[in-house]
């Protein structure tokens, strides 16, 4: 697409969405939202990025391979995490009864695990998404 | 003759799914099982266990943190079927399939 005008908004806005796609997923414990929700908008804005500027460009910005990274060690992050509570002599994926400080209820830090669970959810979320539709263009060339 | 077994056997299979779904409680009532101390101990405890305030966040990441750890691996295997479907590899050598 060479459309000028659509490139310029998409330039200007997108910024914005990805910063509201990285709010949404440290919030997740503060406010509605989370790893599902913020790992979409993150992912969309790449897409987005991808559709209008085309596919070369948007593979330049995020490569295929980090994109795979993410997408093998979210879940594994994800069970690290757990194995804290393991590490802690309690049960796996144990939060408050692992020991892990909780932090005071309403900042960012607060939750325990949860934030760092969510960090890792969201980006996964986001590059399956991205590697779903790459997989879909690349096929239809 | 086998379609009026097949037949006879689906009115009977009907009849028992009717009689067990005379008895299922109405919906919404509060003395259903559905309606156990669980959703109360979420409700008072969530911010106490976990310090989130987000009770849904406390819930899917730290009450059903398996549940959660396994939707994400559901993600992942629908990558792998993508890619298995669509994706074309290189072999071992290197040459495009």
């Amino acid at each position: 697409m060479t459309d000028f005008v659509l490139k310029r908004m998409v330039a200007l806005v997108l910024p914005f969405v990805q910063m509201l796609g990285f709010y949404v997923i440290f919030h997740g414990h503060l406010s509605p939202g989370g790893s599902f929700s913020g790992g979409i908008i993150t992912g969309l804005s790449l897409i987005a990025f991808s559709l209008v500027f085309g596919l070369e460009r948007g593979q330049e910005k995020v490569s295929e391979r980090m994109m795979s990274l993410v997408e093998s060690f979210g879940a594994l992050w994800y069970g690290a995490m757990g194995l804290v509570g393991v590490l802690r002599g309690t049960t796996f994926l144990m939060n408050k009864g692992a020991g892990v400080p909780l932090g005071e209820p309403g900042k960012l830090y607060s939750g325990g695990l949860i934030l760092l669970i969510t960090l890792g959810v969201g980006l996964k979320v986001a590059s399956t998404v991205v590697t779903l539709f790459v997989a879909l263009m690349e096929e239809e060339e | 003759m086998s379609n009026k077994i097949a037949i006879a056997l689906l009115v009977c299979i009907g009849v028992v799914v009717l009689l067990a779904i005379s008895e299922l409680p109405l919906y919404g009532s509060p003395d259903t099982p559905a309606q156990n101390y669980v959703a109360e101990r979420y409700i008072e405890g969530a911010l106490s266990d976990t310090g989130a305030l987000n009770m849904v966040a406390a819930i899917v990441i730290d009450y059903r943190a398996y549940d959660t750890l396994i939707e994400t691996t559901v993600l992942f295997t629908a990558i792998i079927a993508v890619f298995l479907v669509l994706k074309k590899g290189t072999d071992r050598k290197g040459e495009h399939k």
